[in-house]
């Protein structure tokens, strides 16, 4: 019996620690539903980077205008792709047969990616591109490898490589090395880094709140009534409480004659 | 029976031309329960509550959604984005189905503990068990509906088990998908099972479940025949009227059920990908496999059965028994009133093998369901196959440990 135990908990651990999919390390993303002008960036960076190529064709322009609180006349102004109306689905205009020519595949539909792919999945991404000249568009991806899209961000991140740079050294048990004599952290040279080659129009915390803020706006769009749900279902649980205590009280008048 | 008042007025109108207040009092107010009854008692009513927030959230859901391969993706969305309050309906749906299994599931195990199922309720527990069986058609076709990634290439994987089934198998497949491949087609007729064929089905058995409780009385946790000692009036002395006394009660464990089901509809109806799988929020493409197909929770178990059969037997393939083998899991609950041969109907009053044995049962279960969510691995495969072993002995070996052992007297009355 002990043995069976064993062998079905041992088989049972690695399930405590899986990370599906990606072999990456992936950073922490955590969205900010209630942060209005984060999204309102996030929308400005998604209708000017994305919406170029991507759909977005389960949502309309109009609800998210309505929900990040900007102006139907400003949003039609500023950010309304030409020919569009405010009440359309965001769908670009690129046929589907030259998308599939120019990038290997039709760009993926991005309504719903954060929900499919998760927030963290899409953070890490958007900051992971760095050259690599066998690829058709000079560049690769460390969390999606061999990914068919352009750096459409590489004028505000500037360009990465992979490259050789000094690492902090460490003993066999992971407590860092540090030089006897002066007291400084030693380093050893580790190769495979991706690090900054050339600088983009935007520093590295600037560019970091650029794919927070857009990140951010995807999570909001792949379930727009998230906000609105927790709101509508605090009232709920409340009745449902009331309701309940009512119930108790009914049910303990109605047994108090029964002898169980 | 014979004794209810005749009313007066409209309602004695309508008495005399439909037995309204004679059907009333029948099945509520002077169906006699045993006042015994503890909180597994809740699960019973729970499903009916499920049931009809399924059927209501159900037809409205009807009246937007698509039923074609081309727009059921995009329908879904509207639903959830487009639909006032859609998303709301939608998600009722769809928690409301994972909610049906754990309520169905509790339920069974009440039946279980408490020898349920055993002379003379072997009917009740029957038609329970066809409910059940109805029930996993329809979640598995609901299932198909949203043509996300996850409902094409679930539904893929399961149908064509069928086709291991040797001469008729591929035959039988494609009959059943109207395609080589799931298609537009496939989900034509699913639709149609799901929103018409199966809930006549669970409905009609549903009054045929209730019909026969109430024709036999209900069990309760000690497993006393309440019927036994009458007072002048025919009314058992351990029995009280369900209504308005379980009603009443029954308000209570609904009012707490439906705080923890608000709670995953309003605030994580994704349950972290357990009631809604993150690869079903992309569309279904019959080009692109997903990384890891995994079925919906409350089938994980049966699904981990099938995967458990790694070695042909008799020049059949290894697929074909882990067929057998899952449907054989499903199959052997049918048949439990006929193997529990124990004098006794409660755990209370069993002895400690039958304790042991549905402890272990319970335990391999949830073994099985965790190891059906994940990917297979020789470990967890060996796992697998220790649990699937432990469920089936649990019902094979039950009609020797059931007269084995020493049970307890049970008591006269509750």
């Amino acid at each position: 019996m002990k043995k069976i135990i064993a062998t079905i908990t041992l088989a049972l651990l690695p399930a405590l620690g899986l990370a599906a999919g990606s072999s990456v390390e992936l950073e922490d993303m955590t969205p900010d539903l209630h942060d209005k002008a984060s999204l309102q960036r996030g929308l400005n960076t998604f209708a000017n980077y994305c919406l170029g190529c991507h759909d977005a064709g389960y949502a309309r322009f109009e609800r998210a205008a309505t929900d990040l609180g900007i102006p139907a006349d400003l949003f039609t102004e500023n950010l309304l792709p030409a020919g569009n109306k405010i009440g359309d689905l965001m769908a670009n205009s690129m046929d589907s047969k030259d998308a599939k020519a120019w990038f290997g595949a039709p760009p993926p539909d991005l309504t719903l990616q954060a929900r499919v792919r998760g927030s963290d999945w899409v953070y890490s991404y958007l900051k992971a591109f760095y050259e690599d000249e066998t690829r058709p568009w000079g560049v690769n991806n460390t969390v999606f490898p061999n990914v068919g899209m352009p750096n459409v961000l590489e004028g505000l991140q500037g360009v990465r490589h992979v490259t050789c740079a000094q690492a902090p050294a460490y003993d066999e048990d992971h407590n860092p090395l540090f030089d006897t004599l002066t007291g400084e952290a030693l380093t050893v040279e580790k190769c495979g880094i991706v690090a900054q080659k050339t600088k983009g129009s935007l520093s590295e915390e600037e560019f970091e709140q650029v794919v927070y803020d857009v990140t951010n706006f995807l999570v909001y769009m792949a379930d727009p009534i998230r906000l609105q749900s927790e709101a509508l279902g605090l009232k709920v649980l409340l009745f449902i409480v009331l309701f309940g205590v009512f119930a108790f009280l009914l049910n303990k008048e109605y047994w108090r004659e029964i002898d169980h | 029976m014979a004794d209810f008042k005749e009313s007066k007025g409209l309602m004695g109108w309508i008495d005399a031309r439909l037995p309204v207040t004679e059907a009333f009092e029948k099945h509520m107010s002077k169906y006699y329960a045993p006042k015994n009854f503890n909180v597994f008692y809740i699960f019973g009513v729970l499903s009916l509550v499920v049931l009809v927030n399924q059927i209501l959230t159900g037809v409205w859901l009807t009246m937007s959604y698509t039923p074609s391969a081309e727009a059921a993706f995009a329908s879904v969305e509207y639903i959830m984005r487009d639909v006032e309050y859609g998303w709301l309906i939608r998600y009722l749906h769809s928690t409301g189905a994972s909610a049906f299994f754990v309520v169905v599931y509790m339920h069974m195990f009440r039946g279980l503990l408490y020898g349920s199922y055993q002379k003379p309720r072997e009917l009740v527990w029957l038609f329970g068990m066809a409910i059940y069986l109805a029930l996993m058609a329809e979640a598995f076709m609901g299932y198909l509906l949203p043509w996300g990634q996850m409902s094409y290439w679930g539904a893929q994987v399961i149908i064509s088990l069928f086709s291991a089934i040797p001469l008729i198998g591929p035959d039988l497949a494609e009959w059943i998908r109207g395609d080589y491949l799931i298609s537009g087609i496939t989900l034509n007729r699913f639709f149609s099972l799901h929103v018409i064929a199966l809930p006549l089905v669970i409905v009609a058995l549903v009054v045929l479940h209730l019909l026969a409780l109430h024709h036999v009385g209900s069990n309760n946790p000690k497993g006393v025949d309440i019927k036994k000692y009458k007072d002048e009036n025919g009314v058992p002395l351990d029995g009280i009227p369900f209504h308005p006394f379980y009603t009443t009660h029954d308000l209570v464990g609904i009012a707490v059920f439906l705080f923890v089901f608000c709670s995953v509809v309003f605030f994580f109806p994704e349950m972290g990908g357990y009631f809604l799988e993150k690869p079903n929020f992309e569309a279904a493409n019959p080009l692109k496999t997903p990384e890891h197909i995994a079925p919906v929770w409350y089938f994980t178990p049966f699904y981990a059965i099938l995967r458990a059969v790694t070695f042909p037997l008799f020049g059949l393939d290894a697929k074909f028994w882990g067929v057998v083998a899952m449907g054989g899991a499903i199959a052997i609950l049918f048949v439990l009133p006929w193997l529990d041969r124990s004098p006794v109907k409660s755990m209370l009053y069993k002895g400690w093998m039958s304790k042991l044995a549905l402890f272990i049962f319970c335990i391999s279960f949830v073994v099985l369901g965790v190891l059906g969510v994940l990917p297979s691995t020789d470990g967890r495969t060996t796992a697998a196959q220790i649990a699937s072993v432990i469920y089936f002995a649990y019902f094979i070996l039950m009609p020797w440990y059931t007269r084995w052992e020493s049970t307890k007297p049970v008591p006269e009355r509750v």
